[in-house]
Formats: structure tokens, C-alpha cells, sequence
């Protein structure tokens, strides 16, 4: 069982927190919403809270509630940049299809 | 995908629930965009790295052809169709742009506003002022992935209700929801975070590229009041290039300098008085246009000599406004710096000197009111999460009143009230049997009519006839949180009533803002007319290579006069394709399609005899 962040992710990731001035890492979610019923969470993490299963990658504190994680496993965060835009990526092998849009998922 | 953000704890958004808001500083030199993107507020940069975007639009035959740099870079060449500092002609009159003294525009005096006549036709200030926001709209669409909700766009405290108007027009024009208009110094205030404080007084020190405004504001339970602004329009960081250009100028013998020869000591100039900032000296090599190639020095001791002067007008103005606003230097609770000028160590010691502290610096001047209007906009579009009531209250900027006997002004909201607010005054009438009532809203801190700004007119009728002062007449003035006001008169008795919202005699009417919309449209209509034929001409050289293809495989299928038909239908396609109408290419192809569907046919025919033919049945495939 596993979540990853891919180097790039890790060093955006920490340079936002630094920035932001606190922070003791980053909570990745899932909740049930959207067209394909499940969307990612992607929120700074200011305490854990019980249950929260916690990995370290690359340097960041990744901190998932056990029900995500079910959806979550092997997934590796990547942080891209699209012509100006750039983001978080979900390499989620557990997700099936998603919407157009790509912001909600199936598994 | 859609690319995620780092949202606050609790805050994720729904999918597609995200309300993109953006900050912009429409500035008189340079104009920015900031965004918060996973909790971080920045100005979004383009794709060459630039956060700032010159607020110049170059115009050619065809409309707006450069925006920024590019722009810019056509100012030499070509002055009277690149226009620069549109902002100072928002919402003014010719009158108004006189005072500005030479300018290399063809200016018009369009109803309202003036305009400027350009290559693409006359243009009013806010159409340039649309350009630049509709440059920084794509690009912060382009960076954030997505439709903007709204943006907060900054305004110095000093614009009236006129050219708050313009640029409220301008960003409808550029497609833009303006969330709430911020004054400059607010919104700079705000990036400090100086409205953590429950209370304070602060000074804003703004000296930009052409214009300086110094601003005293005072945080009261978390309302700004801006209690006094002063300034120079006049006065700014090209002009400390000017400096160093004419010392180089007099110390070199470079007097009769040529134009292009003019404009490469500038940018020599420039670019010097910013290494100045961190290096004690400076050599800049200058390749003249005579061939003559020469080095030209400065150290920072000359270059704070030769501008002493230029800092010490900046300090005028700064005692104007705290003997304005009543504030003693060391009442003052902080100063913020704003502006790329501001960061020449010499006049950061000479603000320090004069206010007796040193300035708040750690922010970049030239982004701090973009920052600061961002982190509002982000407030107003309910993404804060836990404190998302969030919201700043701004105030008047000047007195609002109406005309009274005797070209008086009856003030009715005082300047420096918080909006939005309502207020109501009752007045009377002055003869007797006074059926109607002229009202006349007027805007400014004087008392005669003659000397503030007229910003509309309207009558309430169908006063019942009584005897002077025995009607009552409610007028109420009412302001929304952009500082826009409307204007309502009832008479109490028969409850008659008569409202106007303000047009400021400068802004643009509805007919104007609607005219210039349709414009859009009428471009969007020949934007989509276009690709439409470019569709059509695709689906007319697919069919054609096609049937081509078709003849030349199974032609004897076809009777020579079935064959001729088809041809002559294939011809004309062939030269419809040609032409500029999509529609005659769309019948074109819907003809073709229907003489051709007898041979589409027959070869369907031949090819399943063909599969067929000489095979069991359990051999077929049969899908």
C-alpha cells in the first residue's frame, strides 16, 4: 500500500507550504460527487486525524484517511505544466474512466 | 485533465465548482493579473516570463494588432496608432485632456468621452482599456485552466464616479465579471495585510512609471477610509531615466543627439538605474547611430545626485496628504511601497526619513496592488473556506450631492462613507404650485454646482399643485459596493416617483457599452462564419477525392449519362469549394451526396457479390 509524489510534485509541494507558512504536509482525498462520482481532494494538511494512514515521499508527509486510500492505492501525484498552466496530476491505476473534464472519477 | 490545485484544509472544491478570480492592477504604464493557486497568491506571468504587460495597444487597419510589448516596441515608429496611458483619458472629456499638453493622438470628441482616432478607426479609452484586459483575462484563463468567475480590478482613489463607470464598461467589454472595484492604495494595504489590524493609520506611497499618488487611509473595524490623496501626474520613474540620460547627455557631448539615438540612452538609462539598485557602479555600453559606439558610466553616488530633486518632489505631495488627512508622520502606523520606482534605495531612505520608519518592502511594489486585489477576489468568490465572510468594505471617494437654488450643492452622502449605502434627504419645493421637479446629481467637495462634476439630470413630474414648501419630496441616493450610484425622488403624498442610475455625463450609455458589445459580436459572427467555410471546404476535398477514387475503381457501373451527372455535380463543388460562401458549399456537397447515392449503392452491390461469390455461407463473415 502506497502513495507516491513524483519528485517534481514533492518539490512544488514543499516550496507552497514554505510559502504558506505552515503546514505539516499534504492530505489527498477522495469524496463521492461529480459526473463519475468520485472527485480527488488535494488540500494542505495542518493536523493529522485519527486513522489517517501516512506515507512519506520524496521528502513530504502525504496524509489519507483509510476510505480514500481504498481508491487511492499506487497512485503517484505528478505536478505538470500545460503551455502556461500548470498542476496536479493523478496517475491513479485504480480509476476506470472519468468525466471529459477529468476533474471526477470511477473506479 | 484538468489540472488540480492544493486547496485549504476542508476547501477542495467540487468538481466543477471551482470559481477562477483574479486580481488585476490596470495600471497607467504596466497592468497585472494575480490568481491564488494552491494558496499562494502570485501575478501569473506570460509565456515569456513577464508578470507585467504594458498597458499600450497597437492599432493597424484591422483593430488592435499588438498588446503590450509588442505594442510598445511600435510607440517609435508609429506614435498616432499605438496608444499609451489610455487610463489617464478614462471617463474625461477633451477639456480634461488637455492639460496633459502634447500627445501624438488624433483625439475626437465622441459623446461622453473622448476618443482617439487610430488606423482601426476612432477608439474610446475604454476599448484600449478592454484590450489590456481582455489580454490578461486570456491569459489568466490559459494559466488557470479555465473560465473566470470574476475579478477585482483596482482603481486609484481618486477616480470619480465617471471613470469608475469607464472602467467598469471596459471590463464588460473585455468579458469580464468585475467583482468589486478596490482603490489602489486599499488593495496594497490588503497585501500587507494591514486589515488584520483592527485599527491603524497608513500611508500608500505609489510612484510608478509616468504617475505618483500618495494616499492616507485609516482602518476602522475593518473598513478603509481613505482620508486624503495627493500626487503628481507627472512625475514617475521615466522621468529619473530622463535624469541620467541628460547628465550622460551633458557630460559626454552628446547634445544634438538624434531621435532613435534619444530612445537608446533611455533604455541605457533605465537599465542602469535598476543595476543601481544593487551594484555601487554601472558602465553601459550604448552603440549610437552613427556608428559611434560609447560606454557610459554612473555610480550610484551621481545617480542620486542628479535626482535628489526627483525624490524631493515626492515629498510634497506626502506632507499634502497628511496635512489632509490631519495625521502627524509619527502617528502614521505603516508605510507600503508601491511601484517599480520604489525600489531606489535612495528614495526608500528618503520615505524612511520623512515618515520616521522604515517602509514595508518584502512584497514586490510593482505587484503588490494586483496581489492584494486577488486575495479580495478570491474573499468575494467564497473560496477562503472558514473565514469566507470575509469581505472589505470600501468608501466614497467623493462627496455625492444634488443642486439646490442658487447652483448650491445640498450634499446627501458625505465622502468617505462606507458603501454600499442608502441614504435619504427630503426637500421641497420653491414656488407655489411647483408641479415638477429638476434634479440634478452632482459629484464633488465644492459648493458650487459650477465647480463639481455634473453626473446626471432627471424630473420628477406630477407634483400636486400646493403652495412652496408645503410638498415633500424624498430623494434618496443609493451607492453599491463599486462605488455606482442610483438616484430616486418620491413625492410623499400621491407617492409618484421618478429614479435615474447614474450615467456619469463622461461614462458611456447603455446604447454606447451595447453598441460596442454588438461590434464584438458582429466580429465573433465573421470569426465563426469563417470556420465554418474552412469545415465546409474540408468535407467538400474529402467527398471529391472520394468519388474520384470511386469512378476510377468501378466507373463502368455507371451509364455515360448517369456518369456525365455525376461529374457535372463534382464540378460544381469543385468550384463552389473555391468560393467564400459556406452555405454554397454545404448545398453543393448535399447535392453531390444525393446524385452519387445510386453509384454508392451499386458499388455496395458489387463489392458483396464480389465477397460472395464462389464461397459457402459458413465461410462469410458476417460482420
Amino acid at each position: 500500500m502506497a502513495v507516491t509524489l513524483t519528485a517534481r510534485a514533492a518539490g512544488h509541494v514543499q516550496r507552497t507550504i514554505a510559502k504558506r507558512g505552515k503546514g505539516i504536509g499534504l492530505r489527498l482525498g477522495v469524496k463521492t460527487t461529480g459526473c463519475s462520482g468520485l472527485a480527488y481532494k488535494l488540500e494542505f494538511a495542518d493536523d493529522a486525524q485519527e486513522g489517517d494512514v501516512r506515507f512519506e515521499s520524496n521528502g513530504v508527509q502525504v496524509l489519507i484517511d483509510p476510505k480514500s486510500l481504498a481508491y487511492l492505492d499506487g497512485t503517484e501525484l505528478d505536478f505538470v505544466r500545460e503551455g502556461l498552466n500548470e498542476g496536479f496530476k493523478f496517475h491513479n491505476p485504480n480509476e476506470k474512466d472519468r468525466c471529459g473534464c477529468g476533474e471526477s472519477f470511477n473506479v | 485533465m484538468a489540472l488540480l490545485q492544493i486547496s485549504e484544509p476542508g476547501a477542495s472544491p467540487d468538481p466543477h465548482q471551482r470559481r477562477l478570480a483574479v486580481g488585476i492592477d490596470l495600471g497607467t504604464t504596466n497592468s497585472l493579473v494575480a490568481a491564488t493557486r494552491s494558496g499562494i497568491i502570485e501575478c501569473l506571468p506570460d509565456a515569456e516570463g513577464h508578470t507585467l504587460l504594458p498597458s499600450v495597444v497597437h492599432y493597424g487597419r484591422h483593430g488592435a494588432e499588438a498588446i503590450g510589448y509588442p505594442a510598445l516596441a511600435r510607440a517609435a515608429d508609429d506614435p498616432a496608432n499605438t496608444v499609451i496611458s489610455a487610463k489617464r483619458f478614462m471617463g474625461r472629456g477633451v477639456a480634461d485632456v488637455a492639460k496633459y499638453g502634447a500627445l501624438p493622438y488624433r483625439f475626437v470628441d465622441a459623446p461622453g468621452m473622448v476618443s482617439i482616432e487610430t488606423a482601426a478607426g476612432v477608439r474610446s479609452p475604454v476599448e484600449v482599456s478592454a484590450e489590456i484586459l481582455r489580454a490578461l483575462r486570456l491569459r489568466a484563463e490559459e494559466t488557470l485552466g479555465g473560465g473566470l468567475f470574476g475579478a477585482v480590478i483596482t482603481v486609484p482613489a481618486y477616480f470619480d464616479d465617471a471613470q469608475r463607470q469607464a472602467t467598469k464598461d471596459a471590463a464588460r467589454l473585455a468579458g469580464i465579471e468585475v467583482l468589486r472595484l478596490l482603490n489602489e492604495p486599499t488593495a496594497a494595504a490588503i497585501a500587507y495585510g494591514l486589515d488584520n489590524a483592527s485599527q491603524g493609520t497608513f500611508a500608500i506611497f505609489d510612484l510608478g512609471g509616468g504617475t505618483f499618488d500618495v494616499s492616507v487611509l485609516r482602518l476602522t473595524n475593518g473598513v478603509f477610509e481613505v482620508l486624503a490623496t495627493s500626487g503628481d501626474t507627472a512625475l514617475g520613474g521615466d522621468d529619473f531615466d530622463q535624469a541620467i540620460a541628460a547628465h550622460w547627455r551633458a557630460v559626454h557631448g552628446l547634445a544634438d543627439a538624434s531621435g532613435a539615438d534619444t530612445r537608446r540612452l533611455l533604455v541605457a538609462a533605465r537599465r542602469a538605474k535598476e543595476r543601481l539598485t544593487d551594484e555601487a557602479s554601472v558602465e553601459e555600453p550604448v552603440l549610437l547611430s552613427m556608428g559611434q559606439q560609447v560606454v557610459l558610466g554612473l555610480t550610484r553616488q551621481e545617480f542620486e545626485a542628479i535626482s535628489a530633486p526627483l525624490v524631493q518632489r515626492t515629498l510634497g505631495p506626502a506632507r499634502r496628504a497628511l496635512r489632509d488627512a490631519g495625521v502627524l508622520p509619527a502617528s502614521v502606523d505603516g508605510v507600503v511601497l508601491v511601484g517599480g520606482a520604489t525600489r531606489m534605495p535612495h528614495l526608500q531612505r528618503a520615505v524612511a526619513a520623512f515618515f520616521g520608519q522604515e517602509p514595508l518592502r518584502d512584497l514586490d511594489p510593482e505587484e503588490v496592488v494586483a496581489i492584494g486585489a486577488a486575495m479580495q477576489a478570491n474573499a468575494l468568490s467564497g473560496n477562503r473556506g472558514g473565514d469566507a465572510d470575509w469581505l472589505l468594505l470600501d468608501v466614497t471617494p467623493l462627496s455625492l450631492g444634488i443642486e439646490t437654488m442658487g447652483g448650491l450643492v445640498e450634499k446627501v452622502i458625505p465622502r468617505n462613507s462606507t458603501i454600499p449605502l442608502a441614504r435619504a434627504q427630503e426637500f421641497t419645493t420653491f414656488k407655489d404650485g411647483q408641479t415638477a421637479m429638476a434634479i440634478h446629481v452632482v459629484q464633488g467637495e465644492r459648493e458650487l454646482v459650477s465647480d463639481c462634476r455634473s453626473l446626471a439630470r432627471f424630473e420628477l413630474r406630477g407634483i400636486p399643485p400646493m403652495v412652496a414648501g408645503a410638498a415633500r419630496i424624498q430623494v434618496t441616493f443609493q451607492v453599491d459596493a463599486d462605488g455606482l450610484l442610483s438616484v430616486s425622488a418620491r413625492e410623499s403624498t400621491t407617492g409618484v416617483t421618478a429614479s435615474i442610475g447614474v450615467k456619469p455625463s463622461y461614462g458611456l450609455s447603455d446604447e454606447q457599452v451595447a453598441a460596442m458589445l454588438r461590434e464584438g459580436f458582429d466580429h465573433a459572427s465573421g470569426d465563426r462564419d469563417a470556420r465554418a467555410l474552412a469545415e465546409q471546404r474540408v468535407d467538400a476535398e474529402h467527398l471529391l477525392q472520394a468519388l474520384r477514387g470511386a469512378l476510377q475503381a468501378d466507373g463502368n457501373l455507371l451509364a455515360p449519362a448517369e456518369r456525365e451527372a455525376l461529374e457535372a455535380a463534382m464540378q460544381s463543388l469543385d468550384q463552389a469549394r473555391v468560393g467564400k460562401d459556406h452555405r454554397a458549399i454545404k448545398s453543393a456537397i448535399a447535392a453531390l451526396n444525393t446524385t452519387s447515392e445510386p453509384f454508392a449503392a451499386r458499388r455496395m452491390d458489387r463489392a458483396v457479390s464480389r465477397a460472395l461469390t464462389g464461397r459457402r455461407l459458413d465461410e462469410v463473415p458476417l460482420k
